[in-house]
């Protein structure tokens, strides 16, 4: 399970990038994850520039 | 909001606005659909663009300009310097843009030229039938709107889930997103006219950091570092800090901007049918300066020629629309991108100490004959013979 934490996320769609299984998505300054899809692989945790994104309960990278 | 059109397009920066412009001008129908509120806010770009590249498009009105750059700088890890003059450092002399201003205008000279635009309009899928793009599902005022088109212009951004919708794998490896902060500051002691680049892996590791001046005594100040390099500590944000600490420790921030930019190579394939991609969806900013204003106003005016051609021809499957990947692809935009990315992979191998020792020899050429071969060729020059030799082949390859 991906947690955003909205008051630190920037809204920029880094994550949206990187995300292997399309499982983020940016709508307007909304930041939604699909936990379906979400795989914790953690790379938009990684690469988050404000470290918005957490990884709940998996390793992380 | 019609229920057809023309073309679609997805996105309303640069390379959307382009893309629609010169749709327009060929007389056909158009949309632009634009999830945000606002044109070109929030800004994700620390604005810079060369003036000639600037000059290829349009007519510079002087309200999109926050200042003129006459040179630049680069900082090497050791605190050396090198001073470019614009007839050396080519394209990376020029505008720092106010792209609120900038990007809107683009819009308003589309909408001008004949384009609809929605904003606050989000596209929220891909309408396909028989593999062939039809269209997209659009999000308007509560409604949901399937809207269908000709053909599609995924000019999305670096998100880009338009293509992924249609079943193109847009994933930017983690190893080349430059996650990147930057500030707006203010009351800074530089030069107005001069934009500075530092490089070191303390400063922004398999990155740079930047000061692009606005004004007096006012900049955009940021940095980029490689997704591999960013962890819990040691994010983007956190070496934007420690820069701005030591050196504008008494600035003021008025602006904090984030985003990312990708340094893998352009998608394999820019076209299906019934759909182009542009600009940063495509992945075609540049790999070593992570410019891309001017690669997506130029795939975006190409896709606007395109598609308009294949319409009037009534034929938009892959292999017509085709002609516009392989025209950009053999572009000299085409083939800087191919060139800058081997550099790309030499410049993230290099340790500080490489990093002085070639910074301080290309210091020493003869500047006047300065130019990105040169710098191409201290780096061959300096690089260790048992690594890369796949990378410095294709270089050498390149030059020749
Ligand atoms: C920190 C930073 C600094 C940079 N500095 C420079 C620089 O100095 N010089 C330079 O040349 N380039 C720079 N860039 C890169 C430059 O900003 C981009 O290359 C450029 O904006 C790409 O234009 P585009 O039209 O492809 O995409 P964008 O400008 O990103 O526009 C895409 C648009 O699509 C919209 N959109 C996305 N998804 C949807 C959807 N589902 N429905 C509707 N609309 C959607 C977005 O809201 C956005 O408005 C920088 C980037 C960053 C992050």
């Amino acid at each position: 399970m991906i947690k955003i934490r909205r008051e630190v996320c920037g809204y920029c769609g880094a994550c949206v990038s990187v995300c292997p299984n399309g499982a983020l998505e940016l709508i307007d300054a909304f930041l939604t994850v699909d936990n379906d899809n979400c795989t914790n692989c953690g790379i938009c945790a990684k690469i988050c520039p404000l470290g918005a994104l957490e990884i709940e309960d998996e390793k992380p990278l | 909001m019609k229920n057809h059109y023309d073309v679609l397009i997805v996105g309303g920066g640069p390379g959307g606005a382009l893309a629609a412009k010169t749709v327009a001008e060929n007389g056909l129908s158009v949309c632009i659909v634009e999830k945000r509120p606002a044109i070109g806010v929030p800004v994700r770009c620390a604005e810079g663009i060369g003036e000639d590249l600037l000059h290829e498009f349009l007519e510079v009105d002087p309200k999109w300009i926050s200042a003129k750059m006459e040179s630049a700088k680069i900082v090497s890890p050791d605190g050396s310097e090198i001073k470019l003059t614009p007839k050396m450092a080519g394209s990376e002399v020029g505008y720092v843009l106010d792209r609120k201003v900038f990007d809107r205008d683009l819009v308003r000279q589309a909408a001008n030229a004949g384009a609809e635009v929605y904003v606050k309009a989000r596209v929220s899928d891909a309408i396909i039938q028989d593999g062939i793009v039809k269209g997209a599902r659009i999000e308007y005022m509560g409604d949901t709107a399937d809207v269908t088109a000709e053909v599609v212009i995924a000019a999305d951004g670096v998100e880009s889930k338009f293509a992924r919708w249609c079943g193109i794998d847009t994933t930017v490896p983690m190893r080349e997103i430059e996650t990147c902060a930057q500030y707006i500051m203010t009351d800074i002691d530089i030069d107005p006219h001069e934009t500075v680049f530092y490089v070191g892996n303390n400063i922004s590791p398999e990155g740079y950091a930047w000061i692009f001046p606005k004004g007096d005594r006012m900049a955009n100040v940021g940095i980029g570092i490689s997704g591999k390099m960013s962890g819990d500590g040691h994010r983007a944000r956190d070496y934007l800090d420690k820069f701005v600490e030591t050196t504008f420790p008494k600035g003021k921030k008025i602006e904090l901007i984030l985003g990312g930019v990708s340094t893998c190579r352009p998608l394999k394939c820019t076209v299906a049918d019934g759909l182009i991609i542009i600009g940063d969806a495509a992945r075609v900013s540049d790999p070593i300066t992570g410019g891309g204003i001017y690669n997506a106003m130029y795939t975006g005016r190409l896709a606007g020629e395109v598609a308009s051609e294949c319409i009037k021809k009534k034929n938009c499957s892959r292999a017509a629309l085709m002609k516009y990947d392989t025209m950009w692809r053999n572009s000299k935009m085409g083939r800087a991108l191919e060139r800058n990315y081997h550099l790309k992979e030499l410049f993230i191998t290099l340790d500080d100490k490489k990093l002085n020792a070639i910074l301080n020899s290309v210091k020493s050429i003869n500047m006047a004959k300065f130019n990105t071969m040169t710098l191409i060729s201290e780096l061959i020059k300096h690089n260790p013979k048992a690594m890369l030799i796949k990378e410095l082949a294709a270089l050498k390859k390149l030059i020749d």
